[in-house]
């Protein structure tokens, strides 16, 4: 198998994982796994009071989806940025060489 | 390890004791204050001499392998994408992978530290995911614990001349999962169930992280493959310099 394909079929793979229970599961938000352990310390401990807050209040999902798209961005720049570099060197080293021989 | 480099870890770990106390520590799975305050300085200061350790590292591969630096600066994003990925899963939640592993593997599990806290206090601070009181608690599991383990089974794997992408598979998914096993165990001290007791309420939370985290952790596995494969086509030369591939292997 060439490796390019082997590549699409693992990334194809990814997205049948992420959305099989979408399709699957009803009645479900999927909301964090965080938010589901905050209602499980609740049962299991129920005196406990949360003593810090944290220090911003976003003002509702839409901020915060857009402060995760911004992180996500900024990664993916580095990441992308970097694998150009990479195969711009790659394919400048091969043409060289090709010259040369 | 340098004289200096010497005094610069005996100074973080006093400095890291002391500051530890003042400030608290954080961490990132954990939501703002839900560990008790002795947790969450307890756990800071187990993070310090890795963090520590992760500085002189990344000081050593800044002086002596400067072409890999691009690559550090990747194996830092990858973590910070991964970790802003919130996938559906089975039990009907969200979560998120880690991209600790990436680096795990690569640079070695101490440079994670770093990285991963740098992911950590980005999140606490600016998207009120995690907290700076659950800073340290966090940065144990995600940071820390996982990373090792990625280290540990790559190590391993490669010792049981075990393919080589698929060790990464495995490092980096083990990683991933164990990372939530670590973050059950630090809600189970911090709050024991009245039945159960710390174990009752380790299966609980591990009912919910866990579960939710093993296909996120195949996810994570398929993607590191998919990275290590492009880098091992097109940075050669600098896998080779940070010890990843054989130094003579074409």
């Amino acid at each position: 198998m060439k490796k390019s394909t082997l590549v699409i079929l693992l990334l194809l793979l990814c997205v049948v994982i992420a959305v099989v229970p979408l399709l699957t599961i009803q009645n479900s938000e999927f909301g964090g796994a965080d938010g589901a352990a905050e209602e499980a310390i609740g049962t299991v401990d129920p005196d406990y009071e949360p003593w810090a807050e944290s220090l911003i209040e976003l003002p509702g999902g839409e901020t915060e989806s857009l402060l995760f798209c911004v992180q996500t961005a900024i990664g993916a720049l580095l990441l992308g940025g970097g694998f150009g570099y990479y195969i711009g060197r790659y394919h400048k080293e091969k043409d060289a060489g090709e010259k040369t021989a | 390890m340098s004289k200096n480099e010497k005094k610069f870890l005996s100074l973080s770990l006093m400095l890291g004791l002391v500051l530890g106390v003042t400030q608290a520590a954080g961490a990132m799975h954990i939501m703002e204050g839900y560990l008790p305050i002795g947790h969450a300085v307890a756990w800071g200061a187990i993070c310090l001499p890795f963090l520590a350790w992760g500085v002189i590292r990344i000081r050593r591969i800044a002086a002596n392998s400067r072409k890999s630096i691009l690559l550090l600066a990747m194996v830092g994003a990858f973590a910070f994408v991964l970790s802003a990925l919130k996938i559906p899963s089975v039990t009907g939640s969200s979560s998120h992978p880690t991209g600790t592993g990436l680096g795990a593997i690569l640079f070695g599990a101490p440079v994670m530290a770093v990285l991963g806290i740098i992911v950590l206090l980005f999140q606490a601070v600016l998207l009120a995911h995690g907290g700076l009181t659950t800073l340290g608690a966090n940065t144990f599991s995600m940071a820390i614990a996982g990373p090792f383990v990625s280290w540990g089974v790559y190590a391993l794997c490669r010792k049981l001349r075990i393919n080589r992408l698929v060790s990464v598979f495995l490092a980096a998914a083990l990683g991933d999962l164990f990372t939530y096993v670590v973050t059950s165990f630090q809600l189970g001290f911090a709050h024991p169930s009245v039945t159960g007791g710390v174990m009752g309420s380790v299966a609980e939370f591990m009912g919910i992280f866990a579960l939710t985290q093993i296909p996120l952790a195949v996810i994570e596995g398929i993607l590191t493959v998919v990275v290590v494969m492009g880098l091992e086509t097109y940075a050669k030369p600098e896998l080779r310099e940070i010890g990843y591939l054989a130094k003579g292997a074409a």
